[in-house]
């Protein structure tokens, strides 16, 4: 399991730049060009099961959700960061992709730290010691627990 | 204790007396917009539609905008399948290309009223705040769902409320208000916040209050809205819209922060690169060169946009050492700039003029730049790489800004020459 670490601000553009954006929507088409403009080496390095360690307002600017569908595609298994944009929280749940807000974890994280992540109990250790981290409300757990939203809503259309 | 207007909009739209920040709502908004990402977003539920239907003829809004007319096979391909989906479910509310900025077709529609919850797959969806709507951005699969079910749930934010106090100088614009602003507040201090603007605002026209609740999101803001009042009035009279149900937050509603702007304080800035919240005064950076110049888009393409950049550059020349290229937000600013000679000044000034349309804003086509080269745009984002090349510059600034820095081909004051 590799962290790939990135700092605050990391808009969209960085993520998946616009100008693939009209072209490009399955997850085999986003996969080369992801966070192209961020870190060249990410797409053809990453893992399934990697984590991502990042700073504040992550995944700031357009409403695209190339990036989260990409990565969850790869197979991140979550992203820890101070703080996270708007939509990109959103679209981070509609894709059923675990977004963790943990300053504090962020903080602590050097590079070769061990990390070891705990959804269920809501922990995070980073090196020594152990972060907390707020759960999704109830209501939208559910969307995420059901591997994303159209996964969610169908269910719920079948049931009517 | 009285609510926000975000708080009242989503009461009213969950059918609820009350409401209080961080409550989940389950919501059905009066509009979703997409624009060519709707072909992607109904490429994601073919088989459902087949199934299930689309919920309501009359809440999807698709305006074709971005990369218009189709630069290659595969964006005409996605064009192609929207038209096929609007004629297959009746989709009431399309607009093809020939109309301009979808987020200003929405407003001049009609179709985002004081009151209304609009919800869109583009994060300047929040635009609608100009007309007293609450309006925000959503991802695409959201759009999706949203097409077969017409519900979602909402969080209510918490509201930062700005004062606007006094009233703007000759060459300073709504755009170094707002900039000022997220210079200020920073580009995630209003983050998960709805922020309402308060005070002197009789003297922003609803072009101006685009230009502010636009940018909202570059300080992401859930929302940015602006009070009903005389001005929204006769500009929704001219929209067409007759009934309007406005709101507006109580006296006693509790806010998350408040803060006074002083308009008569704002002088000319440009956003640096790479980020929005990078604010500097103009006159510090006086000078520096510039290889294209940009006007246009949803934040400031309009007829008075255009029109403050045909009085500095009519009977000038665009200076050689740059370029101009010009992308009217919609047909009808269009109009309206063709019919008192705007446009002819523009244009024998030496600028490019691109049809109403996104344009060069998101780098899929249209004035892409080379390595190494900078571009001030009247645009909201100058993000690296926004404009279609990692390796070039973008500064914000506004149309003032442009036109005077087109016609020195390096930045200059607007205040000198207005």
């Amino acid at each position: 399991m590799k962290v790939w670490k990135y700092g605050d601000n990391v808009n969209t553009d960085m993520l998946f730049p616009g100008k693939y954006t009209y072209t490009c929507a399955k997850p085999d088409e986003i996969r080369p060009h992801l966070l192209e403009d961020l870190d060249p080496n990410f797409a053809s390095g990453v893992h399934s099961g990697d984590l991502l360690v990042v700073g504040s307002n992550f995944g700031c600017g357009s409403s695209r959700e190339q990036p989260v569908v990409g990565l969850k595609a790869v197979g991140i298994e979550a992203i820890v960061g101070k703080s996270f944009a708007r939509i990109f929280f959103r679209a981070a749940i509609n894709q059923g992709l675990l977004l963790v807000e943990c300053p504090e974890a962020v903080d602590a994280y050097k590079e070769g730290d061990d990390l070891e992540l705990d959804a269920k109990a809501g922990t995070i250790k980073v090196g020594g010691s152990t972060f907390t981290f707020p759960g999704l409300p109830l209501e939208i757990l559910g969307i995420r627990d059901a591997g994303g939203l159209l996964e969610y809503t169908r269910k719920k259309l079948e049931k009517r | 204790m009285g609510m926000t207007f975000v708080e009242k909009v989503l009461a009213r739209k969950a059918g609820l007396d009350k409401v209080v920040p961080g409550q989940i709502v389950t919501v059905r908004p009066d509009h979703l917009l997409m624009h060519d990402n709707a072909s992607a977003i109904v490429g994601k539920i073919e088989k459902d539609l087949e199934r299930w239907g689309l919920i309501d003829k009359e809440l999807p809004i698709i305006v074709l905008d971005h990369v218009i007319p189709a630069s290659d096979e595969k964006t005409a391909a996605g064009h192609k399948k929207v038209r096929e989906f609007v004629r297959k479910y009746g989709v009431r509310h399309f607009y093809d290309i020939g109309y301009g900025v979808c987020h200003q077709v929405v407003v001049e529609k009609g179709l985002a009223r004081p009151g209304d919850l609009v919800l869109g797959s583009d994060s300047h969806t929040c635009s609608y705040g100009a007309v007293n709507a609450f309006a925000t951005g959503i991802d695409r699969t959201e759009a999706s769902a949203l097409l077969l079910t017409g519900e979602t749930w909402l969080r209510v934010p918490a509201t930062m409320k700005m004062d606007l106090k006094g009233k703007l100088p000759v060459g300073v614009f709504s755009k170094d208000l707002i900039l000022s602003i997220i210079g200020d507040v920073t580009a995630d201090g209003a983050s998960y916040r709805c922020v309402e603007f308060h005070g002197d605002i009789e003297g922003l026209t609803v072009g101006d209050r685009f230009t502010i609740a636009n940018m909202g999101v570059e300080m992401d803001s859930k929302g940015a809205v602006f009070p009903f009042d005389e001005v929204t009035m006769e500009y929704l009279d001219g929209a067409g819209v007759k009934d309007t149900n406005p709101i507006w937050a109580d006296d006693d509603a509790s806010y998350w922060s408040e803060k006074e702007y002083v308009m008569d304080d704002m002088v000319p800035v440009v956003s640096t690169p790479h980020k929005v919240d990078n604010v500097r005064p103009v006159e510090e950076l006086k000078g520096l060169k510039f290889d294209q110049c940009f006007l246009g888009t949803c934040t400031n393409g309009r007829y008075e946009d255009l029109r403050i950049a045909a009085e500095i550059l009519e009977g000038e020349k665009v200076s050689p050492s740059t370029r101009l290229i010009i992308a009217p937000t919609s047909v009808s600013e269009l109009s309206k700039a063709l019919a008192d000679g705007t446009i002819v000044a523009l244009v024998e000034a030496g600028g490019v003029l691109l049809p109403p349309g996104c344009g060069p804003c998101l780098g899929a086509h249209q004035g892409v730049m080379a390595p190494g080269e900078r571009t001030i745009s009247s645009s909201n984002r100058n993000f690296k790489g926004r404009m279609g090349c990692k390796d070039s510059e973008i500064y914000l600034a506004s149309p003032a800004t442009v036109a005077v820095t087109a016609l020195f081909g390096e930045l200059a004051d607007p205040r000198e020459v207005l």
